[in-house]
């Protein structure tokens, strides 16, 4: 690695920490510093002024912003992200518990995804204006602004309804035989995969057909290079780093597709966690929830990013 | 980003719209989509609210064209009445953040300076959280209201918005005439309105339309999950949500607005995708 690597991706990095920062603030200014009493809420319209102005000091809710956010960021760097409001539990614990069953949903779309993707997006690319291309483009274009609720219910008319092959709800005991696993998931998969692959495709077939377009490509072309030579020697190298970028912005669509899958199919993920917190104004586990999905999000442009730097041949040698 | 400033026409060519088949299609649908919304309520067969079978998640039959659902109330009078809440409700948040993005942008693009590099970087820090976890925790701080709902929405498309006026405004204040214009000494509301604005109406139409589609495809999923469209009211994400109970049943109640959603944003995409002298941008 060049020194200018090295700094071009401790640029990238950096940049990334302070996204997070303002991200953080954003998200601490959205839940705290509004209207919206938590105090009132939780004590509902009755409270009198005293139990209010007692649960906001027990709650800390009367210092001053800023100390509550250097305070509410020094604990989530040390990995106490408070007391949930409603369960009363550490939002750590409820939030370790519920990340690694996203996690799991996640990894396994992306497998299963990212190859076929990518599959799909490069031969599209390939014999692009064909009956074939054209056909992935008109797929691709409406299941893009296809809602997810729409193909996860769908799947479940499809399987559990009609063919009766899969359970409608996700139900995973917690000692789950790998069988019993595999019916759990197997929808929320299939809806979420649906949704990632259509992004990718598009995003894929768009960046190697640029890089088809290019002098290098029809000069190689010219020396007589095979079709499949000249994809996987000139054309993909050259577009590693924009591939990569399509893959981390796909999977970025992750984020939003498990909020909906998991309500759908009642799967213990994380993004559940968050959507009944907003809708019981549990403000520490919103706040937590959200940060991670914002440091997941980062991390995957971040990667990119960096990959596309490494990928770059002119970068290598300075 | 560069294809689309270099179609600089004169505005007149872009009023006589030829549109192919596949975009005829898709301003159908628009269009079709618009009316049901301003007049949905005058062709209901039945009262939306009424319950008017004793069967409930009833299948598609003469009386019901689209079913009944969980109350046993009329789907295509319900559906009919939801398209007031998505198509309104949307254009209404879309309008706004466009107003504000474009404003905004063209504001950046030709005062320049440490100005547009502040607003810039503050936009594009707020397009690192994503969409809808950006609408869940402005909820979760506000409530949801329907005016809240609606601006909260719009604040949330701003920054992509902003990001493509920019980009193209850019490129415009570099040309020789809004040179001129600034050296007869306009001002930069004249400039900004008059000289900039006119050259990039095609690719902001078109950047209109991708955006509605992102704000229904939000605000549907917000609604679905109870945290959007409350009762009383009723947009298609919530009819979604109130039949899910009918989804083992494989009930019509369930699936028909998600697909009318869904026919209404392929649709919408189908007319963007096919305009003539399209650019299509990408963004959240």
């Amino acid at each position: 690695m060049s020194r200018r690597m090295v700094k071009l991706i401790a640029g990238r990095v950096l940049v990334a920490a302070a996204t997070l920062l303002f991200v953080s603030a954003v998200v601490f200014g959205a839940t705290q510093l509004l209207p919206g009493d938590v105090a009132q809420a939780i004590l509902g319209q009755s409270a009198t002024p005293e139990a209010v102005a007692g649960l906001r000091h027990a709650l800390g809710l009367d210092v001053p912003a800023l100390q509550r956010f250097v305070s509410w960021l020094g604990g989530l760097l040390t990995g106490d992200a408070g007391i949930s409001l409603v369960s009363r539990q550490p939002v750590g614990d409820l939030i370790w518990a519920r990340l690694s069953s996203s996690l799991i949903l996640a990894g396994i779309v992306a497998a299963i995804s990212v190859p076929l993707a990518l599959t799909l997006g490069i031969t599209a690319a390939v014999w692009r204006g064909s009956l074939y291309d054209r056909a992935v483009g008109v797929v691709t274009i409406s299941a893009v602004s296809i809602p997810e609720f729409l193909v996860a219910t769908l799947a479940v008319l499809i399987f559990a309804v009609h063919l009766q092959w899969l359970p409608a709800l996700s139900f995973m005991p917690r000692s789950a035989t790998p069988l019993q696993f595999l019916r759990a998931v197997a929808m929320p998969v299939m809806s979420l995969s649906f949704v990632v692959i259509t992004q990718m495709v598009r995003m894929t077939r768009a960046a190697v057909i640029e890089a088809l377009k290019s002098p290098y490509v029809e000069m190689a072309a010219l020396k007589g290079a095979s079709p499949a030579r000249v994809v996987l020697r000139h054309v993909l190298p050259n577009t590693v780093g924009a591939i990569a970028n399509a893959v981390a912005l796909s999977l970025s669509y992750l984020l939003g597709g498990v909020i909906i899958v998991e309500t759908i199919f009642n799967y213990p993920g994380i993004a559940k966690l968050m959507v009944d917190s907003v809708s019981m104004r549990d403000m520490p586990v919103v706040q937590a929830c959200a940060i991670v999905f914002c440091a997941v999000y980062l991390l995957l442009v971040t990667t990119a990013d960096i990959v596309a730097i490494l990928s770059n041949p002119r970068l290598r040698h300075s | 980003m560069s294809e689309t400033v270099t179609d600089i026409a004169p505005a007149a060519s872009r009023l006589r719209l030829r549109l192919n088949p596949v975009a005829g299609l898709g301003a159908a649908i628009v269009l079709t989509g618009i009316v049901l919304a301003v007049f949905g309520q005058a062709l209901s067969p039945y009262d939306a609210g009424a319950i008017v079978d004793v069967d409930v998640f009833g299948p598609i039959s003469r009386a019901y064209p689209l079913g009944t659902d969980y109350l046993g109330r009329d789907m295509l009078s319900r559906i009919l009445l939801g398209a007031r809440y998505t198509v309104g409700i949307a254009a209404l948040s879309t309008a706004l953040a466009c107003t504000a993005g474009i404003g905004l942008g063209l504001f950046a693009a030709v005062v320049g300076g440490w100005t547009d590099s502040v607003l810039s970087r503050l936009l594009d820090a707020l397009t690192s959280i994503p969409s809808k976890m950006l609408a869940l925790v402005l909820i979760a701080g506000l409530g949801s209201s329907l005016p809240i709902l609606i601006l909260t929405m719009a604040f949330i498309y701003v920054p992509g918005c902003y990001r493509i006026t920019r980009a193209l405004a850019v490129n415009i204040a570099a040309e020789d005439f809004v040179l001129a214009a600034r050296a007869r000494g306009e001002g930069r509301g004249y400039i900004m309105l008059r000289e900039v604005m006119p050259n990039m109406v095609g690719p902001l139409a078109t950047d209109f339309g991708l955006r509605f589609v992102f704000v229904v495809l939000l605000l549907s999923s917000l609604s679905f999950l109870g945290l959007g469209v409350q009762p009383p009211y009723a947009d298609w994400g919530s009819l979604v949500r109130e039949n899910i109970a009918g989804l083992s049943y494989g009930a019509p109640a369930v699936v028909m607005p998600a697909v009318a959603i869904a026919i209404l944003t392929i649709g919408v995409n189908l007319l963007v995708d096919n305009l003539p002298g399209r650019a299509r941008a990408g963004g959240h």
